[in-house]
């Protein structure tokens, strides 16, 4: 089986290790090559971004602006805050300088200044690990300014680890740009996007560290190599990160287009007790849930999962047996968009902490059928509405778990209770409305 | 000339400015749409989520997608909806949002009545609550004397701090936490530091921010009784709407003028007027009646005939006139005692500054910006003013005026102007080139290069940046490198400028700036590029006073010394304000008569014989001449008791008692602003800024009431159930009724911004031609100084020596204070408790040679007497300079330039 990031090479995080098996080599070869020939070749790959959106990284490199008077950036984002994802810290953890030599590479396509690896706060270890391997590439003049003497190159960027505090909105690419620059993290509306007023209002790219790291196996093998891995329309391998009720969970590297039974079953071990499968969210908490009756004959790639009714977003494959709470479940991923909505604009600020206080009433027992149509409702006004996807994120577990699993949901709530129509008529003495109307609505 | 395009809004095609976006186009074509966050002078950043229409792909597409107005440029050909039912549900699903923790506690609420998001609510048509949860609630903050603060009641809007930081440069106001817990706030209980915080109250679109001041003294907006009016509290001239109840002034608001300060005020304009209101206003005339040594109280009847005939007994009768008061009052009280005996009550000093000032501009070939118009320069520079504090809403203006360069970068990335939160990314800390030469730091520091001196030093600067633009323009000498670097990249960033600025003003006493900033203009203009200058004038009719023209007070010094006078009519003027207390008691005592017309008890109507009550700004009406020129007019608001009338009306009744029947012609305001204009020519044009006060709509009035003004026929019944006629204007179309045509008056008489639906100040967007531009009729007032263009002044050459610091003297220099300079705001209880204690301002270099540190206290000796002031540190000043602040309550009166000698105080 084709790996390319989680090598079975031991102390491969060692750039010493790293560099006899051929690392930052490629930078070699790509800087052999001019910046339009390095992004060629990326978008024959057909290499798809890892962190959630699948766009065509070669294509996102080329809005880039070919002159330019300021200076060009490139972020990696490996914020990593979806729940249920894990990934990208195997990479610093088991592979960094593959992400380095990614970043120079990446860099110099695009003709950046500097690239910036947004990792997320908690990752206390895995910065430290990361910091470690880029102190070392630095040391071996790898990376700055003695990278020139090094690769015999005019060309010259820089790295910098910038360690987040903590908000999940960070992860959201224009946040993520805020954050950097000292700012609050609040998305920004596009367009513009970030290929022309990115960060400090200079052009950037922004990619996902997993993206970056397949970066130098693309340059070294050939675009040809790489799109013959996996699902032709999302060639190369995809880091899943399976947890919940599986006897193995961990990261798996598989090509894409690996049957989601297959991961689950014969990788992640199967469910515990052999009890069967009532839910899986094949890409983190906030894609939409599937049945365990949905998800035979599913491929795990972008495409195929659309097809499926849900997304691949970052590979974290959440599984859930037949004793799973769900509404329990649901309650306690709503808490978490609640929690880290920035605040900026009103859907997402307001409807998630109303999503919320229902859920949680329904998983008290005292909800009713009304609040799922209530649910539903401020779910489908959030969904597109808002500034950034977040506010997607949060709706569609709120819309798809209920709707997917609505006995369910039946279950948990009461029967309707009628609100005496004189309360409301008082409710309503002040409004122009018509009786009839109201009882209408 | 802007692009035009055609969109079709809801099936009707429409011929639209291409350059704005689609909120602001629909808001111009009068259509209504819901929104929160963008804000006509601030732009878009689209985080209400409000404004969402349906937009459509082309004719075939029926499904449409939600798009946000605000965000949405104007492009030919496109097609939207605002009625579509998605769109309706959507905007009404966002009412719905904000109401799940906005507390419904209007009735209580100062807000209510006036609320924008109110207005929003209605008009989305949500109305049935089906969130059944607790609100999340916050701790309020005490923000100061001005602002109410109660967070419970924010929908996230973020205006308010969108305003304070990115607008008005403060920074103690801010967003803190998340999710829905977001809070606005300081980072502490505090008194917002920003001059321009009040504004908070109208950029807020519900009542988190509300008026402290109102709040003292509670009316809802439609018990109000309005009028159009004109700041008093300094020269910039901004428009306000004043508000009665009961007697009392309530209120001010900003009232809109695309000319003048648009849609803000300072802090000291909004909140100063309770001077009006004062315990010191004086309400009955007070006459010295024979044989007794005090005044005492008298009917109007009696005061005039006593005056009358104190006037008809005196041999001399001289006059005192005042920057504060009107161009008629003035005048008439200049037909009364004749022009030879007329004397303007400020110091030969001032007046003639001022008069340079004026001629500078009437008889020079470079024009005066007006304040909107300083928004759009490119470059700036600022000789000698701490504008914060003399003009605040120029300093606003200014601070607006830096993003004109940076914003431009936008252009090339396709960015519209209006995306703001975009605009701001791509812009970054970068700003447009402001140049600020004062003795002392000031707040516009924070967006400029700054040049520390003594007005001598900011005046050689002057020149020097003249000098190196043109090189026939008279060059100081002996420059030290500073001011030669300086003065080149001045020089180069004016020569690059499309719209250059240059900002001075008489603050510092200085008449060498005043000529220095014109000889900037002259080089620019001689080098053949486009130059504004813009002079600040210290008080409302400065300017008028200074185009009336005539004597200063100190020639009425030397008149008395030469003339025996038996009278003197002091009108709206404490002299005790305008120079050294011995020269003016001197002068008092030279008179028998002391007749004061005034409306605050103050040190000269203490000495005053006679005092005649007259209306302050709310109870009059008149003309005032801005810093740039603009005749304004501005109406009595309220009628508060029979004996309170115009000085002009005061001046009159007199004049005709006394034997002056001719003047018996002049029987509304009208006429004495005809007779001022025949007399004046140069005044022509004033009595057209408004309609005159025959005019009427459909044989109605304007009425100064809204008609849901309530409580008519109750609030007299403690004294009569018989509802009383109310008060007849006669000057002008207005009347102090709720009767009256409802639809939109002319531009200069508008009481109130009130539209079907739109309760609240946003309503100014129905009265705008287009949203942000001029108001229907055109924007009030009129500029009676423009430019000769083919005039040649030569320059000025009074290039004075470089300032060398004298061993154990200082030099002071006048320092001014928003809060504390200005001579009526400071009775407003608000006001009051932020004018900054007497002090001297010294140099960290000198206090540390002085070994004294912050508070501890100095002698001053000053004219031959010793002042005793404790110590603020600047860390601008030069060494050998002491910031004296003028005008300060507490604080002596001084005649400029002075030198003192300073030494500590033995513990």
């Amino acid at each position: 089986m084709e790996k390319i990031l989680l090598l079975d090479i031991p102390n491969y995080h060692r750039i010493d290790v790293y560099r006899e098996h051929g690392g930052y080599e490629t930078v070699k070869k790509a800087y052999s090559m001019s910046p339009d020939e390095v992004i060629d070749e990326v978008k024959k790959s057909g290499l798809r971004g890892r962190g959630g959106a699948s766009f065509l990284t070669g294509l996102k490199w080329s809005f880039m602006p070919k002159t330019s008077d300021k200076p060009k950036y490139l972020c990696i984002n490996g914020d990593e805050s979806e729940p249920g994802s894990f990934k990208d810290r195997q990479i610093f953890e088991f592979n960094p300088h593959a992400l380095i030599e990614g970043a120079l590479i990446a860099c110099y396509a695009i003709q950046a200044k500097a690239a910036y690896i947004y990792v997320r706060g908690e990752y206390h270890n895995w910065i430290e690990m990361l910091q470690k391997a880029l102190d070392d590439a630095y040391s071996m003049g790898l990376v700055g300014e003695k990278m020139k003497e090094t690769f015999q190159t005019p060309y010259e960027c820089n790295i910098y680890i910038h360690k987040g505090a903590g908000a999940y909105i960070c992860g959201e690419e224009s946040s993520l740009m805020n954050s950097i620059e000292g700012k609050r993290p609040y998305p920004r509306v596009k367009p513009p996007f970030p290929a022309q007023n990115g960060l400090w209002g200079c052009p950037t790219t922004i990619n996902n560290v997993e993206t970056i790291s397949n970066i130098p196996a693309i340059i070294k093998n050939g675009w040809q190599w790489f799109s013959r891995i996996g699902e032709p329309r999302h060639p190369g391998t995809l880091l899943f990160g399976v947890s919940g009720h599986v006897m193995k969970p961990g990261v798996y590297e598989l090509p894409s287009g690996v049957l989601l039974t297959d991961l689950i079953y014969n990788y992640a071990g199967g469910v515990p007790g052999g009890k069967k499968i009532k839910c899986v969210i094949p890409g983190g908490s906030s894609m939409p849930p599937l049945r365990g009756d949905q998800i035979e004959g599913v491929k795990m790639d972008a495409e195929s999962l659309k097809a499926a009714g849900s997304a691949i977003g970052t590979g974290g494959v959440i599984v859930m047996d037949e004793d799973t709470d769900l509404v329990r479940v649901l309650a306690r991923i709503t808490k978490f968009y609640y929690h880290e909505s920035c605040g900026q604009c009103t859907p997402c600020r307001e409807g998630t902490g109303w999503m919320l206080k229902a859920l949680n009433r329904i998983a008290r027992g005292q909800g009713t059928t009304s609040d799922l149509e209530l649910l539903i409702d401020v779910a489908k006004n959030i969904e597109g509405n808002t500034v950034c996807a977040l506010g997607d994120a949060a709706a569609w577990p709120v819309k798809f778990m209920i709707t997917r699993f609505r006995d369910e949901f039946e279950k948990a709530v009461k029967k309707e209770v009628v609100m005496p129509v004189a309360s409301m008529v008082h409710s309503m003495r002040h409004t122009a409305l018509p009786l009839a109307e109201l009882k209408k609505n | 000339m802007a692009k035009m395009a055609k969109i079709i809004i809801d099936g009707k095609t429409y011929e639209v400015d291409s350059s704005k976006n689609l909120l602001e186009t629909i808001l111009s074509l009068k259509l209504n749409l819901q929104y929160f966050c963008w804000h006509p002078a601030m732009g878009s950043v689209g985080a209400c989520r409000q404004c969402a229409v349906k937009k459509y792909r082309d004719e075939n597409d029926k499904a449409g997608k939600l798009f946000m107005a605000c965000m949405e440029p104007v492009v030919d050909g496109m097609r939207v909806s605002i009625e579509d039912p998605e769109a309706k549900e959507f905007r009404a699903g966002v009412i719905e949002w904000l109401m799940t923790n906005h507390p419904h506690d209007c009735p209580v609420c100062d807000e209510g009545g006036e609320c924008h998001l109110q207005d929003m609510t209605l008009m989305s048509g949500h109305n049935y609550r089906r969130f059944r949860y607790k609100k999340r609630t916050y701790r309020n903050q005490y923000l100061g004397p001005f602002l109410h603060h109660e967070m419970n009641r924010c929908i996230q809007c973020y205006r308010c701090v969108r305003f304070y930081r990115d607008y008005a440069g403060g920074d103690d106001l801010n967003v803190f936490g998340v999710h829905s817990s977001v809070y606005f706030g300081r980072h502490e209980d505090g008194v917002l530091e920003n001059e321009f915080a009040g504004n908070l109250v109208e950029v807020c679109p519900t009542g988190v921010f509300t008026d402290n001041t109102l709040f003292q003294h509670y009316t809802r907006k439609w018990d109000l009784t309005s009028a159009p009016s004109v700041c008093v509290h300094c020269g910039v001239g901004c428009n306000t709407l004043a508000g009665e109840r009961y007697g009392k002034l309530r209120r001010i608001l900003t009232r809109y003028n695309g000319q003048v300060n648009g849609y803000f005020l300072c802090d000291r304009g909004r909140f100063g007027y309770e001077f009006v209101n004062s315990e010191k206003r004086i309400r009955k005339p007070m006459l010295r009646l024979s044989g007794e040594n005090r005044l005492s109280e008298a009917d109007e009847e009696t005061a005039i005939t006593e005056i009358s005939a104190i006037i008809k007994s005196s041999r001399k009768v001289m006059g005192i006139g005042s920057p504060r008061a009107s161009l008629e009052a003035n005048f008439t009280l200049r037909s009364l005692v004749s022009e030879r005996n007329f004397y303007w009550g400020v110091p030969e000093q001032e007046f003639s500054l001022l008069t340079k000032e004026m001629n500078i501009l009437r008889q020079g070939s470079i024009r005066t910006p007006s304040l909107r118009e300083i928004e759009k320069c490119d470059v700036v520079v600022i000789l000698g003013e701490d504008l914060t504090n003399t003009a605040p809403m120029i300093a606003l203006a200014v601070r607006q005026s830096v993003r004109q360069v940076p914003v431009q970068s936008a252009t090339p990335y396709k960015i519209p102007h209006w995306q703001d939160a975009a605009v701001r990314e791509l812009v970054q800390d970068e700003k447009g080139p402001v140049f600020v030469a004062t003795p002392y730091a000031t707040k516009l520091d924070s967006v400029a290069r700054t040049f520390r001196g003594s007005a001598d030093e900011i005046a050689r600067l002057g020149y020097a940046i003249a000098g190196a633009i043109s090189s026939d323009a008279p060059k100081a000498d002996n420059l030290n490198e500073e001011v030669c670097v300086l003065s080149e990249s001045i020089s180069k960033a004016l020569n690059k400028a499309e719209r250059p600025l240059i900002i001075a003003g008489q603050s510092l006493k200085s008449e060498a700036i005043v000529n220095a900033a014109a000889n900037i203009a002259y080089a620019m203009r001689k080098a053949g590029k486009n130059v504004e200058l813009c002079y600040t004038v210290p008080e409302c009719n400065s300017m008028g006073m200074v185009m009336m023209g005539g004597k200063a007070l100190d020639q009425a010094f030397h008149a008395v010394e030469k003339e025996a006078m038996d009278t003197l009519i002091i009108m709206e003027n404490d002299l005790f304000r305008r120079d050294e207390k011995q020269a003016v008691d001197r002068f008092l005592k030279r008179f028998k008569n002391i007749i004061v017309l005034d409306y605050i008890e103050n040190a000269t109507t203490e000495r005053a014989t006679a005092i005649i009550p007259v209306g302050s700004f709310a109870e009059s009406d008149g003309t005032f001449v801005n810093n740039e020129g603009r005749a304004q007019r501005f109406y009595q608001v309220f009628v508060p008791n029979k004996e309170i009338k115009e000085s002009w009306r005061w001046v009159r009744n007199i004049m005709v008692t006394s034997g002056m029947k001719e003047f018996s012609r002049w029987k509304n305001l009208l006429d004495y602003t005809q007779a001022l204009i025949k007399e004046m020519p140069y005044f022509t044009g004033i009595d057209t800024i408004t309609p005159p006060p025959g005019f009427r709509i459909a044989g109605r009035k304007i009425p100064r009431e809204p008609y849901r003004y309530s409580g008519r026929t109750a609030m007299h019944a403690d004294k009569t159930v018989h509802e009383p006629k109310p008060p007849e204007d006669v000057d002008s179309p207005m009347s102090f009724t709720m009767e009256g045509y409802r639809g939109q008056p002319p531009s200069s008489l508008i009481p109130f911004f009130w539209s079907p639906g739109w309760n609240s100040a946003q309503a100014i967007n129905k009265y705008q031609i287009e949203v942000g531009g001029p108001l229907h009729g055109g924007d009030p007032g009129k500029r009676l100084i423009e430019p000769l263009p083919n005039a040649k002044p030569s320059y000025f050459t009074d290039v004075p020596k470089a300032f060398a610091p004298r061993e154990g003297e200082w030099m002071l220099v006048p320092v001014y204070h928003i809060f504390g300079s200005d001579e009526l705001s400071v009775h407003s209880p608000g006001v009051r408790e932020l004018v900054p204690k007497p002090y001297i301002m010294l140099s960290p270099d000198d206090a540390a040679r002085l070994q004294v540190t912050s508070d501890s206290e100095l002698e001053l000796g000053i004219g031959g007497q010793v002042e005793r002031l404790p110590v603020k540190i600047n860390l601008g000043l030069r060494p050998g300079l002491a910031g004296y602040p003028v005008t300060l309550p507490g604080m002596s009166v001084v005649r400029f330039p002075v030198s003192v000698k300073i030494s500590g105080v033995k513990k």
